[in-house]
């Protein structure tokens, strides 16, 4: 069984006990293009499922990254503030957002697996 | 928002974008690309550093004949065409009688007939314009012609080797050159900063003109993203978002294509709100920004005084590859457009320090001959 899940705005989030890793998916980079700053929230910060998490900004426009699930941000990726092309070259290792410790971690398993997120995809294609 | 591609225009290179890759959009009715494989940062360093080509057979391009063009196009715009050679080219717009800005655009001293070439948005009404002003039979506009571009410090060395004729060409002038067996009209201008050429082709030959100059080695294929953020740190305006018909000549920093004799004799719509606002001043001015930090601050975000108050808005606003950080244009209230001056930009609500400057952000290196 893998880790992974991920929502229909394309952020992923892998989780590790109680605390989910989150970032944005290949396809999303994809679609985005040149990420030139990511704005992360300040560690401590409560948000609810699908609440503003994050800004990330292409050279084109600025788009809004949801949190998967609600939780408190317990630590973010200090390393796209000087390098956020990392979220381009490595969208699922390295260009990692931010760690939320989860509320109910039990709904992690409500988002997207790998197979229905590649069906999803599909859809959309 | 969904746009069905079957009403959008497609311009004669639709196909070599295909084949490129390009990732096309709606751009003012046209399905072009706004970025190939490589991405809007490498095109657009490619640009700075080697040369791109670009497609613009979006923009209109607009024969004027009949007597004397020069004359009856200077009823419409504040440049001096009386006074251009043959050959020239200037950078002038259509203005109304608020001396606000209809469109931005090139006229071309062509000997005999003048070329006028217009922007994508505007086109329908620049032509209904052209036309209720000079009647229609002068009026001959050519939506089938391809226009490429090739811009970049290489562009010159490249052409060169298809015409060598191009390479001893001044900056806004023109001749008709054969490239790769194919009549080109070719202009040394662009929108980029740097410089470059641009083409008009007849379309069944202009996808074969691109291939060529797309094989020489320094040239990759760029696109209308990288066009967008290499004309923002050049410090040229957009039609549209930096000008528009409520934004005069004066207020737009644009008088330096108002010639002494214009200014002495007027003869276009607004011309006494021009000689108004140059002898008195505009309230208002577009300035160049630099937003502290790495955020872009993006059109629409609003200006303020550093007491709050609001005295402005970014007309155009992205990252700078080659600044490597924010630049933005505006208009702020005269009083805070001297260079140098502190203000700030409200990003998703949080006001983020901001310095005027002027621009170009990025040294333009037209060629100077």
């Amino acid at each position: 069984m893998s880790g992974l899940r991920y929502t229909k705005d394309h952020e992923w989030a892998r989780l590790d006990g109680e605390v989910a890793t989150v970032g944005i998916t290949d396809y999303a980079q994809a679609q985005l293009g040149d990420i030139v700053f990511v704005e992360l929230p300040e560690p401590g910060k409560a948000m609810g499922q699908g609440e503003e998490a994050a800004v990330v900004e292409s050279v084109k426009a600025a788009s809004e990254v949801y949190a998967p699930l609600g939780g408190e941000v317990v630590e973010v990726n200090a390393s796209l503030q000087d390098e956020p092309a990392l979220v381009n070259a490595d969208p699922m290792g390295r260009g990692w957002f931010l760690k939320l410790k989860l509320s109910d971690p039990a709904a992690f398993d409500s988002l997207m697996d790998e197979a229905s997120y590649q069906a999803y995809l599909k859809e959309l294609a | 928002m969904t746009v069905k591609t079957a009403d959008l225009l497609r311009t004669p290179l639709y196909d070599l974008h295909r084949k490129l890759n390009g990732k096309m959009v709606d751009f003012a009715g046209f399905e072009l690309p706004v970025q190939y494989e490589a991405g809007i940062l490498t095109e657009h360093r490619h640009t700075r550093s080697k040369a791109s080509l670009f497609d613009v057979s979006h923009l209109g391009q607009v024969v004027i004949g009949g007597d004397d063009p020069a004359r009856a196009l200077e009823r419409l715009v504040p440049g001096d065409l009386v006074n251009l050679g043959e050959g020239r080219m200037r950078y002038t717009m259509f203005t109304n009688d608020t001396a606000g800005i209809l469109d931005d655009l090139m006229i071309v001293n062509r000997g005999g007939d003048w070329l006028v070439i217009i922007n994508a948005g505007p086109r329908v009404a620049d032509l209904a314009h052209l036309r209720a002003h000079l009647g229609a039979d002068r009026v001959a506009y050519h939506p089938d012609r391809a226009l490429i571009a090739l811009q970049g410090p290489a562009a010159a060395t490249v052409l060169a080797r298809f015409a060598a004729d191009c390479a001893r060409m001044p900056y806004l002038s023109s001749a008709t050159l054969s490239i790769a067996g194919v009549e080109a009209f070719v202009m040394r201008s662009g929108y980029t900063g740097e410089d470059g050429f641009e083409i008009s082709l007849l379309p069944d030959r202009a996808e074969a003109v691109a291939e060529a100059l797309l094989a020489e080695p320094e040239v990759a294929p760029a696109g209308l993203g990288a066009r967008d953020s290499l004309r923002l740190e050049a410090g040229l305006c957009l039609y549209g978002h930096d000008l528009d018909p409520a934004t005069t000549v004066v207020e737009a920093g644009l008088t330096w294509t108002v010639s002494k004799r214009r200014r002495a004799e007027g003869g276009y719509p607004g011309a006494e709100i021009v000689a108004r606002q140059l002898a008195e001043g505009p309230l208002r001015r577009r300035v160049g920004l630099l937003p502290e930090g790495r955020a872009p601050v993006r059109e629409g975000a609003e200006i303020l005084a550093p007491d709050g108050r609001k005295i402005g808005t970014i007309t155009s606003g992205g990252f700078g590859p080659t600044v490597e950080g924010p630049v933005a244009m505006g208009y702020v209230e005269t009083p805070f457009a001297a260079e140098g001056t502190e203000v700030q930009a409200l990003l998703r609500g949080r006001p983020v320090a901001a310095r005027i400057v002027k621009p170009p952000f990025v040294a333009t290196r037209y060629y100077k001959g």
